[in-house]
């Protein structure tokens, strides 16, 4: 499908999608409450079949956190940009390990590295970062460390 | 269609245990596990019933990192990350930062960057077969593999300097020009490794030791690689094709000749022969290329401090353990705003745990050797 | 000046000197200490041997900076061995943890006694020479899972269980190979065992039966001693170091040392059953050609073929891949065992209608 067509499913999907194109693949962007409803079937409907999650990560612009997702299929071989804007200091949105098990992972490491809360996720503790690290967010902006963290 | 796999309903650290389980730990040193992962196994008797990953013993924040390098100096961490393919990261990077700048690499340098990325590969997939056969018992091949590794150690060293992270990529070309003696030495080095090849085949491959420890051992099917997001070879030998090189071709693939290998079993074996068939497929990459390096510059013109316009950029390369994506959000600046590197061990081994239930602990040793993990990619 | 004239003249010039009581002591003695000095030795040769073959099936050198070519590595090895702290772990049960390698050392060297070095060379021609290696043999096993239980550590004990049953079921294998030589001799005493081959050695005078015994001895006995291919319960890779992670200095010396002279030992006695132990080649009644082959030594013979079945044995070790536990025992129950058995009734058969050489 080209990104015409997915543009006309998703609005069916999700009217309150907002729909760019400025980057080389389609970006959509969403509220956090409709990302698992629209997550679903977006692997599930035959046309569109998402089932490949490649990317999943955060990004922190200072007054809001952004988590991005790329998917892709492996049928149709066509990608979306899903994208959806947390607010910084109850950052929470669900978490699709039951849709795309590579999420499990991925979400983990964001969750110690930005702080994002992903509800009902099977096991979120941190991955990477050794014990003592939970509560600070390395990977955000602010994050300080006056011993590791040299400013030139 | 999409099978549900059974879903820990909580943490791991409520889960049931029997009383006849024993957990153990392998690692973080152990020689079988390439770098320091440590697992933590729940086993009753000798089945496995649950594995599960400690990461994070050689992470070093490169990500953090990157946002205060600027784009010519990031690319150079990334040979730290899976060094054993450390052009092919190299080459991922540079691709991200020619694509934001719209930069046109000139055809030597393409080329050239091909060649070192295969030679890159094969090196990679014989330290692989080397450690694997190790893994499993039979010692000699580990001496063999560095053997052939060793003549290519030498040819990377003669053109960029270095035998293991090859810093020798930079956005618009390749660092330096080829030497003189690039040509000769390659050929040489193809026509020994040929005849090598056939004889890893004879002496591993057809063992009969060695399929038993590896047919049907570990198998993925080919919705549960999808779901785990595993790529590479090991998803190739489940028939998930997923080779970036043929669906998104970079650089001079899409002018060369050769097959995607695509295995159907999803075991051990299928990996392995999947990763053997590849490194035949590599040599013949460089065969083609190697009298046709066309004659230009080296490198294209470019400011000397790059700026990157604003926006994010996404490219993706095919690494010898799998789909390597770099993702750059820039704001503009000399340096960028965030870097995300999709490392492939990392996805891989979200699947370890779902391939590794059920058989023994014998297996998973094999099961690993064959997933080929570095864990520097893991952690970053 | 055979072996017999030496040991009957240092046997009465002893009955002459002392009483016999003290005579008959200082024998003991004198056995003792040469059994303990050709267990050294052999330890020392066959570890070396093992790093040097090794090193020539992975293209490179091997030890060579100790001695010219390499040869007091050994040596140094079992000095740092002997200087090293041998530790005991907490919770660990001392005395069986300090009697376990003590166990597995005796059974070696007690299987030196039949063997036949040379010609007229035997510290005891039992009557019972083939019954007794089989017995003394499995007495390590008692050795190695008292090892693996006191060591007080899961990784040992799951190590020492392994072995135990890797061991007692290759026992069965092996006896049954052995056991179609004996049908064939008709003793089992090994100086008889060895005066039937005079006129060719029983790998090729009893065909197709001897030969299938001798394949099946060769991968009984390598799991016997686990060595790889069968040597999951010690693999590097896999559970550290199997029963004996918890040993070290001495005490880990004595295992290992017993390990490669259990080698020595069952290769010699594979040479001696197959290929005619200190018997030098003789075709039939080719007078000419047997007279020549007499002239190079009888110990040489013999130690020739059983650092031939050596070489054979370790390169296993560097070619093969590590069968899996069940593989291994599999490969017993289900494959070995049903061809010994089937093989010891054809040999009977041909015995009784010598059908053979």
């Amino acid at each position: 499908m080209n990104n015409e067509q997915i543009k006309i499913a998703i609005a069916d999907l999700l009217p309150s999608a907002i729909i760019e194109e400025s980057s080389e693949w389609l970006t959509i962007h969403i509220e956090p409450v409709d990302w698992l409803p629209l997550a679903e079937k977006l692997r599930n409907t035959a046309e569109l079949y998402f089932d490949y999650l490649f990317c999943l990560t955060c990004v922190d612009w200072k007054s809001h956190l952004t988590m991005v997702y790329h998917l892709t299929s492996t049928v149709h071989r066509h990608t979306l940009v899903v994208k959806s804007k947390l607010d910084r200091d109850d950052a929470r949105i669900e978490t699709v390990t039951m849709i795309w098990r590579t999420a499990e992972f991925h979400e983990r490491e964001v969750y110690e590295l930005f702080g994002v809360n992903f509800l009902h996720h099977p096991d979120l503790r941190l991955l990477i970062l050794p014990d003592g690290w939970e509560g600070k967010y390395p990977l955000r902006k602010d994050f300080e460390d006056p011993v590791n963290i040299i400013k030139l | 269609m999409y099978r549900e796999t059974e879903i820990i309903k909580e943490p791991s650290g409520n889960d049931p245990v029997d009383s006849g389980d024993m957990i153990i730990n392998i690692g973080p040193q152990h020689p079988a596990t390439h770098g320091v992962l440590h697992l933590v196994i729940t086993l009753n008797g000798e089945t496995i019933k649950k594995v599960e990953p400690h990461l994070g013993y050689i992470h070093r924040s490169i990500e953090k990192m990157c946002e205060s390098l600027s784009y010519r100096q990031f690319i150079y961490i990334t040979s730290r990350m899976d060094y054993l393919s450390s052009h092919i990261n190299n080459h991922g990077c540079a691709l991200c930062v020619e694509k934001a700048l719209q930069l046109e690499v000139p055809p030597r340098a393409q080329v050239v960057r091909v060649l070192m990325d295969e030679l890159t590969r094969i090196a990679s997939h014989t330290l692989w077969w080397g450690a694997m056969a190790m893994d499993v018992g039979a010692l000699t091949p580990f001496f063999l593999a560095f053997r052939e590794r060793e003549m290519i150690n030498d040819i990377m060293e003669e053109t960029c300097g270095a035998r293991l992270t090859m810093n020798y990529t930079v956005p618009g070309g390749v660092m330096v020009d080829l030497h003189h003696e690039f040509q000769r030495k390659v050929k040489d080095f193809i026509a020994h490794f040929k005849s090598k090849i056939d004889e890893y085949d004879e002496l591993v491959t057809d063992n009969v030791i060695f399929k038993n420890r590896t047919v049907n051992v570990g198998v993925i099917s080919k919705e549960d690689a999808i779901s785990y997001g595993v790529t590479g070879p090991s998803a190739r030998a489940s028939g998930v094709s997923c080779d970036i090189r043929k669906l998104y071709p970079y650089a001079v693939y899409d002018k060369l000749q050769f097959e995607e290998i695509i295995e159907t079993a999803g075991d051990s074996f299928a990996r392995y022969v999947v990763r053997m068939k590849e490194m035949r497929q590599s040599l013949s990459i460089v065969e083609q290329l190697i009298d046709n390096i066309p004659e230009g510059d080296f490198q294209a013109k470019t400011k000397a401090v790059l700026k990157l316009p604003k926006g994010e950029f996404y490219t993706r390369v095919e690494t010898a353990r799998g789909e390597f994506g770099v993702y750059i959000v820039s704001e503009g600046g000399t340096t960028p705003y965030r870097i995300k590197f999709r490392s492939p061990g990392f996805s891989n081994l979200s699947a370890l745990d779902h391939i590794a239930r059920g058989s023994k602990i014998g297996d998973l040793v094999a099961i690993m050797g064959t997933l080929d993990f570095v864990i520097p990619d893991i952690d970053r | 000046m055979g072996f017999e004239y030496i040991s009957n003249a240092i046997h009465h010039w002893l009955y002459e000197t002392f009483n016999p009581s003290m005579a008959l002591f200082m024998e003991f003695l004198l056995v003792a200490i040469s059994i303990i000095t050709l267990f050294s030795l052999l330890g020392l040769v066959l570890i070396l041997m093992e790093r040097k073959v090794s090193a020539w099936m992975q293209v490179r050198l091997g030890p060579n900076r100790v001695g010219p070519k390499g040869i007091f590595q050994t040596a140094a090895d079992t000095l740092k061995l002997v200087v090293k702290e041998g530790m005991t772990p907490d919770g660990a049960d001392r005395f069986l943890f300090n009697l376990a390698p003590f166990i597995v050392m005796i059974t070696a060297m007690m299987l030196m006694a039949p063997l036949m070095f040379a010609r007229g060379l035997q510290i005891w021609d039992i009557n019972i020479g083939v019954l007794f290696f089989s017995a003394i043999s499995s007495i390590s096993v008692i050795g190695i899972l008292m090892a693996g239980w006191a060591s007080n550590n899961k990784y040992s004990l799951l190590g020492a269980m392994r072995s135990g049953a890797q061991i007692v079921s290759y026992e069965l294998s092996a006896g049954l190979s052995v056991l179609t030589v004996i049908v064939l001799t008709g003793s089992l005493r090994i100086s008889d065992i060895i005066e039937s081959q005079n006129d060719g050695w029983w790998i090729f005078k009893g065909h197709i039966p001897v030969i299938i015994a001798f394949v099946t001895f060769i991968i009984a006995v390598t799991a016997e001693t686990n060595r790889a291919p069968f040597d999951m319960a010690e693999a590097e890779s896999e559970l550290t170091a199997g029963f004996h992670t918890e040993y070290s200095g001495m005490k880990f010396a004595l295992f290992f040392l017993a390990e490669y002279i259990n080698i020595f030992i069952v290769c010699a006695v594979g040479a001696t059953l197959f290929l005619g132990g200190w018997m030098p080649l003789h075709i039939g009644h080719w007078q000419d050609f047997n007279h020549i082959m007499d002239f190079i030594p009888s110990s040489i013979w013999f130690f020739g073929k059983t650092f031939l079945l050596i070489f054979v044995i370790m390169w296993f070790r560097w070619t093969f891949p590590r069968l899996r536990i069940d593989q291994l025992l599999n490969l017993e129950w289900k494959y070995l065992l049903p061809i010994s058995m089937a093989n010891l009734l054809l040999v009977t058969i041909v015995a009784i209608t010598k059908w053979h050489f």
